[in-house]
């Protein structure tokens, strides 16, 4: 299914932690419903304001009962400034959804995130576990962690690392997780997380998905401003991902 | 009702509004966000005789209204092209447009003749990419290069040729010229300005090439002067583009002579900009009593 363009109107904007914020919006039904690692561009400003291009943010969480879509993000430019700057009964331009998802695969899996790149990770969960597995929840986060009570509704179990040490284990997630344990991993956060985990899986030969990011124009697959490199050649994180197979950049 | 055709090279299009190449990928990504009906053409992602990966690094860098983009000419190939991705333009309901760069004349000339064989409307010859060290902003600067490059293409396919050219020309009326004379059906400019940024924290240009391409909306006051100045020397159509992104934006390069516009960079900062401004530009025709774009072309020529 195509991405399509409507306008939503917010029905919440709620911080989490510092700088974290979940946007909750009336999704249009007239629109193709979202899937886990799903994505849409999304921009709470003019066409003709900054910044010029609109904001890749993944699907957090989306209710079609509710017709709530959710949007877990961090403040960390002008367009992120503008999206948190919103409030209940605002109106958001979404463009979406856009990119492939994550396959629901697995009986047992691991669910391994760091910081913001947990948020793709909460509708993930919930597709999973509809789908019957047993889903495991590893999270790292700098200091101060975020969502966790979302997280742990939907999971059988939830681990937690912080590089402070404030909450959970005193280090990296990659330290909690034992891929040998999981028929499929799923990642998504800092690149060099990310790497790590792929790797860590790969070695093992546990099947492992990828979500990446990259800063984007369209997202439709239409500028090819996201371009990246794999052992495939060329691929666009918009329309051939953002999920990718671990293997395809780090076999 | 205002009359939105306009003729292009000998082909009707119901509007004057095209996408233009490198913002819109091959017309299908949009096809659920735009009522493609309302578009005259859609020129189709630049492309080379082989496929091409593109630039390493950075790609995209916004900048007050503007965006420089170091893509790279990324795309399969014309033949991958013809094979895979024409069939689906040729079903969009608009006008289809083949955006063709190249790097010796030999491959502007082979890709050509392969596009010459298929349904595809248009064929613009892009001599205009700054973001390849030899992928037509080589012929693009000088115009006696752009001369031949032209000549030798206008011998491989008798499909309506619109050269797109460079801001980035020593003397942009004098390359307009030349490639008139060559045989150009068409021009449309401007491409994009070579432009850079430079990375603070890495003291590094932010782009591998370094140079790169400004487009969007801070370049358009500079583009609509440089359509102007073509316009007034060239006998056949001209496509504007450079930073449109509204209807009244059109109508200024309609009304500076420019037969049909492209829309490009705004199809990211509103992904249905291109039916909007076909949109308003009916609009603005209806309140004004304007029936026909004919009346008001080159209306602001002084």
């Amino acid at each position: 299914m195509r991405a399509a363009n409507c306008e939503v109107v917010v029905l919440r904007n709620e911080k989490q932690a510092e700088n974290i914020l979940l946007l909750t919006a009336l999704w249009d039904a007239s629109t193709p419903a979202p899937k886990a690692g799903q994505f849409y561009m999304l921009r709470a400003w003019g066409a003709d304001e900054a910044p010029l291009l609109s904001r890749p943010i993944s699907l957090h969480s989306f209710d079609p009962e509710l017709r709530e879509i959710s949007f877990l993000y961090e403040v960390k430019g002008t367009g992120t400034e503008k999206l948190a700057a919103l409030g209940t009964g605002d109106h958001l331009q979404l463009t979406g959804p856009a990119g492939n998802g994550f396959p629901i695969e697995g009986k047992k899996v691991a669910l391994a995130g760091g910081g913001i790149g947990t948020a793709p990770l909460l509708q993930l969960a919930k597709e999973l576990k509809n789908a019957g597995a047993e889903v495991h929840f590893f999270a790292g986060f700098r200091d101060e962690p975020y969502r966790l009570a979302a997280f742990a509704a939907v999971c059988d179990n939830v681990q937690i690392a912080t590089d402070t040490g404030r909450v959970g284990h005193h280090g990296f997630v990659t330290d909690l997780l034992d891929p040998e344990q999981f028929d499929v991993v799923y990642t998504c956060g800092p690149e060099i997380m990310m790497e790590k985990v792929a790797r860590m899986c790969l070695a093992k030969g546990v099947r492992v998905y990828v979500s990446k990011e990259a800063k984007m124009a369209c997202g439709l697959g239409a500028c090819l401003g996201c371009t990246c490199k794999s052992k495939n050649g060329g691929v666009s994180v918009c329309k051939d991902g953002p999920v990718f197979e671990g293997s395809v950049f780090y076999g | 009702m205002a009359d939105l055709r306009v003729n292009l090279c000998g082909k009707t299009l119901q509007s004057p509004v095209i996408a233009a190449s490198g913002t819109f990928g091959f017309g299908v990504e949009y096809e659920n966000i735009v009522d493609l009906k309302k578009l005259g053409a859609v020129s189709g992602k630049g492309l080379t005789l082989e496929g091409k990966y593109g630039n390493e690094g950075e790609r995209l860098w916004e900048t007050p209204s503007g965006l420089i983009n170091s893509i790279g000419l990324q795309n399969p190939g014309v033949q991958h092209f013809i094979d895979n991705e024409l069939p689906q333009m040729l079903q969009l309901g608009c006008a289809s447009m083949a955006n063709l760069g190249g790097s010796t004349i030999e491959t502007y000339e082979e890709g050509a003749r392969l596009l010459d064989k298929t349904d595809i409307d248009f064929i613009e010859l892009n001599i205009s990419c700054p973001n390849v060290k030899a992928g037509g902003i080589a012929y693009g600067v000088k115009a006696e290069s752009a001369r031949e490059v032209v000549s030798r293409v206008r011998k491989c396919t008798s499909k309506p040729m619109i050269v797109k050219l460079s801001p980035n020309a020593e003397n942009i009326v004098e390359m307009a010229l030349a490639c008139e004379e060559a045989g150009a059906d068409g021009l449309s400019l401007v491409n994009t300005f070579q432009a850079m940024a430079i990375d603070l924290e890495k003291r590094r240009p932010v782009f591998h090439n370094v140079f790169a391409g400004l487009s969007g909306p801070a370049i358009r006051p500079i583009a609509l002067r440089m359509v102007y100045q073509v316009c007034g020397a060239v006998k056949v159509p001209v496509v504007g583009l450079g930073g449109i992104a509204t209807a009244r934006d059109a109508l200024e390069f309609i009304m500076a002579g420019a037969t049909a516009v492209q829309v490009g960079t705004a199809n990211f900062m509103d992904p249905k900009a291109c039916e909007k401004i076909a949109d308003g530009i009916a609009g603005w025709m209806d309140a004004h009593g304007v029936k026909t774009l004919d009346e008001i072309r080159g209306a602001a020529r002084v």
